[in-house]
C-alpha cells in the first residue's frame, strides 16, 4: 500500500518538514527533524532502487490524473541511482553538519539554516524524480534559491560568500531562464510537457528551428547549472566561501543533478536520432570536457586556499561526466553515471576533511596545512585516501570510473581522449601532491599542537573513505546499477 | 521577411529585445542593484513568450458558458504563474544580498567590491594591484 506512494513520499517528506523546522526555536531540535528526514529519505530512495531493479520502470501519477495531463514521477534505474547519491550524501553530512554549521553558522540562523538545507533536499530529489519538463524547472529553482542561501550562510567566516552567492544566484538564474525558455519552445511545438511523451512526439515533428532552438537553450541552461567549462565561474567561489557541511553538500549532489537532467533531455527527451544531437555531442560537449579537464586542473594546482583547489578540480571531474556522455554509448553512459556515484564519495570524504581543517584554523590555505600531517593524522589521512582516488589509484572508485572511461573512449575508436583521460591524472597527482607535501614533509608552524577534529567529523569523513575503497574493491554493484541507468537512457534492451 | 512576419509576430521579436536588453543589463552593469533589474527585465520576456504562445487569436478566457467558444490555452498562463512567483523569489533574495554586501564591503559596486577582495587576499592594494597585470 505504502510502497505503490514512494516516488511522491521521496519529495514530500522533506517538503513537508522544511516549513515545519522553522517553528523549532533551537538549531539542534531542527537538526534532529532534518536527520530523521534525511534518513527517511534514503530508506525511500534504496526501496525505489529496490523496486526498479526487480520491476522496471515505476511511474507515479500526482493526484490520480492520467500521465499526460497531470504531473507524472517516473524512476527508473538511471534516477533511482541519483535519488540514492543525493539523499545518501545528505545522511552522511548531516552529523558532520551538526558540529560543524554550530560552530560556522550564527545562533541565530541555525534553524533557518536546516530550513533551506530541507528545501534544497527536496529540490533536487524532486528534480531528479520528476517526469515533467516544467515540474523539473520548479524543482531546480527551489534546489538552486535555497542553495543560494546555504552559500551565503557563510558569510560569518569570510564576507566573500556574500558575493560568492550572489553571482551564484545572477548565473543560476540566467541557467534556469534558458531551461525554462527551451521547455516552453518545446511545449509549442508538442503541446505536452510530459517527458515520456515529449520523447514520442519530438522524432514525429523532426527536423524543426523552434526545436532546434529548443535544444540549444536547454543544453546552454543546463550546462551553466552543472559548471561545464566555460560557464564555471559561479562555482569556485562558492564552493570555497560556502560553510564546509554546504560544500560536501553541493559538491557531491548539486552539479550531479544537473548532470542527470542534461542526460534525461538528451537521450530520453530528444533521443539520438535529433539532427543537432551527434553534431553537440561531437564538436561541442567532447571538447569541452576535455578543455575541462585540463584547463580546470591547472588553475586548481596553483590554487592558494585548497577548498577553491578542490573546486576547481571538482569542474575538471564534471569535464569526466561530460564527456563520457558525449561517446553516447552504453559504456561511456555508464562511467558517467558510475562517476556520478563515484565522485560523490570522493569529494564528499576530501571537501569533509578540508572541513575539520577549516574548523579547527578558521582557513584551509596551503599555508595552514604544514606539518598537518602530525597535527591531525586522521583528518590528512582522510585527505590522502580521498585524494588517491580522486587520482585514480586502483582499489580506490576513483579507479573504476577512469577505467570505464578509457575502455568507453577506445570501444570509441577514441584513443587520443583515452590518453588525454590519463594524461589529466597526472595534473590531479600533482595538486594533491602539493598538499601532501605541505602536510608531511614540513614541520608545522610554531605554537600548533596536535589536536584531532572531534570524531563527529571524523566519523563521516571515515565512513566515506570507507565508500571509496568498498566500491573500489567490489565495484560489482554499481557497475551493474550504473550500466542499466545506462542502458535505460539509451533505451536499449538489457 | 515581410510586413506580416513583423506586425505578426511582434509579441516574439518584444521578447527577443526584452530578453537582450536584460541580458545586457546583467553582464555590462558594476552595480549590483542594476544587475538584479537586468535580471528581472530578462525573465520577464520569457513570461512574455509563455503568455504569448497560449494566446489564440480572438479566443477568450476558458470559462465553461455552456456554448461552444473559442478560448485561449490556459496551461502556458498558469505555468507562467508559478514561473513569475520563482522570479520575485530571486528578487527578493538577490536584493537581500546587496543589502548584506553593503554592510560588509560599504559599497554596491563591483570593481570596489573586487578591489576590496583582492586585498584580503593579496595583502596590500599595491601587490593586488600587480596580481591583475
Amino acid at each position: 500500500m505504502i510502497a505503490a506512494h514512494l516516488p511522491i513520499l521521496q519529495v514530500a517528506v522533506p517538503l513537508v518538514a522544511a516549513p515545519l523546522s522553522v517553528f523549532c526555536r533551537r538549531g539542534a531540535t531542527a537538526w534532529t527533524l532534518t536527520f530523521v528526514v534525511s534518513i527517511g529519505a534514503f530508506l525511500i530512495s534504496i526501496a525505489l532502487l529496490g523496486q526498479v531493479l526487480d520491476q522496471g520502470v515505476l511511474s507515479y501519477q500526482l493526484g490520480d490524473w492520467a500521465a499526460p495531463w497531470g504531473i507524472e514521477y517516473r524512476v527508473d534505474a538511471a534516477n533511482a541511482m541519483v535519488l540514492l547519491i543525493i539523499s545518501g550524501i545528505s545522511t552522511v553530512v548531516l552529523p558532520y553538519a551538526r558540529v560543524s554549521i554550530a560552530h560556522e553558522v550564527e545562533a541565530h540562523n541555525q534553524t533557518l539554516f536546516y530550513t533551506c538545507y530541507l528545501l534544497c533536499l527536496t529540490g533536487l530529489l524532486g528534480m531528479v524524480i520528476t517526469g515533467d519538463a516544467f515540474n523539473a524547472f520548479v524543482f531546480l529553482e527551489i534546489a538552486s534559491l535555497s542553495t543560494y542561501v546555504l552559500v551565503a550562510m557563510g558569510a560569518k567566516r569570510d564576507r566573500r560568500a556574500l558575493t560568492a552567492a550572489y553571482t551564484y544566484l545572477v548565473m543560476g538564474t540566467i541557467g534556469a531562464t534558458f531551461f525554462v525558455i527551451g521547455v516552453g519552445l518545446l511545449y509549442m511545438m508538442t503541446g505536452t510537457l510530459n517527458m515520456a511523451d515529449l520523447a514520442e512526439r519530438i522524432p514525429a515533428i523532426g527536423a524543426n528551428r523552434t526545436l532546434v532552438v529548443a535544444f540549444a537553450f536547454i543544453v546552454t541552461g543546463l550546462g551553466l547549472k552543472l559548471a561545464l567549462f566555460p560557464m564555471h565561474l559561479w562555482l569556485p567561489n562558492a564552493y570555497a566561501f560556502a560553510p564546509s557541511a554546504v560544500t560536501v553538500f553541493l559538491a557531491a549532489t548539486a552539479t550531479k543533478a544537473a548532470v542527470y537532467l542534461l542526460l534525461r533531455f538528451l537521450f530520453t527527451i530528444f533521443g539520438t536520432s535529433f539532427p543537432t544531437f551527434e553534431p553537440t555531442l561531437t564538436y561541442l560537449l567532447l571538447p569541452l570536457a576535455v578543455i575541462a579537464m585540463f584547463a580546470a586542473s591547472t588553475v586548481a594546482i596553483f590554487q592558494v586556499d585548497i577548498k577553491r583547489m578542490l573546486a576547481y578540480s571538482s569542474i575538471a571531474q564534471l569535464g569526466y561526466m561530460v564527456l563520457g556522455m558525449s561517446f553516447a554509448t552504453v559504456t561511456g553512459l555508464t562511467a558517467t553515471i558510475i562517476h556520478l556515484f563515484n565522485h560523490a564519495l570522493m569529494k564528499g570524504a576530501l571537501f569533509m576533511a578540508l572541513g575539520a581543517v577549516v574548523m579547527r584554523f578558521g582557513d584551509a590555505t596551503i599555508d595552514t596545512m604544514r606539518g598537518l600531517g602530525r597535527v591531525m593524522p586522521w583528518t590528512m589521512a582522510a585527505f590522502v585516501a580521498g585524494g588517491l582516488s580522486l587520482i585514480g589509484m586502483p582499489l580506490t572508485v576513483g579507479f573504476i570510473s577512469k577505467w570505464l572511461l578509457v575502455t568507453a573512449a577506445l570501444e570509441s575508436g577514441l584513443w587520443p581522449i583515452a590518453v588525454l583521460v590519463v594524461a589529466s591524472s597526472l595534473l590531479a597527482v600533482i595538486y594533491i601532491w602539493r598538499v601532501v607535501e605541505a602536510a608531511y614533509f614540513e614541520p608545522p608552524p610554531e605554537g600548533v599542537t596536535a589536536g584531532e577534529a572531534p570524531p563527529a567529523l571524523l566519523i563521516p569523513t571515515w565512513i566515506l573513505i570507507g565508500a571509496n575503497i568498498y566500491f573500489g574493491i567490489d565495484a560489482s554493484l554499481t557497475t551493474r546499477v550504473a550500466g542499466e541507468a545506462a542502458r535505460a537512457l539509451l533505451k536499449t534492451a538489457s | 521577411m515581410g510586413v506580416s512576419d513583423i506586425l505578426g509576430l511582434f509579441n516574439y521579436w518584444m521578447v527577443i529585445i526584452l530578453m537582450m536588453i536584460g541580458f545586457y543589463t546583467v553582464v555590462s552593469r558594476g552595480n549590483l542593484v542594476k544587475k538584479i533589474v537586468g535580471l528581472n527585465i530578462f525573465q520577464t520576456s520569457v513570461f512574455l513568450l509563455y503568455i504569448s504562445m497560449g494566446k489564440v487569436s480572438g479566443g477568450t478566457a476558458p470559462i465553461l458558458t455552456g456554448k461552444p467558444e473559442v478560448y485561449s490555452n490556459p496551461l502556458p498562463h498558469v505555468l507562467i504563474l508559478t514561473a513569475i512567483v520563482v522570479g520575485v523569489a530571486t528578487t527578493a533574495l538577490g536584493l537581500a544580498l546587496v543589502v548584506r554586501i553593503k554592510n560588509a564591503y560599504d559599497t554596491i559596486e563591483e570593481d570596489e567590491i573586487q578591489a576590496a577582495d583582492d586585498e584580503t587576499e593579496f595583502g596590500d592594494p599595491q601587490a593586488a594591484e600587480d596580481h591583475r597585470r
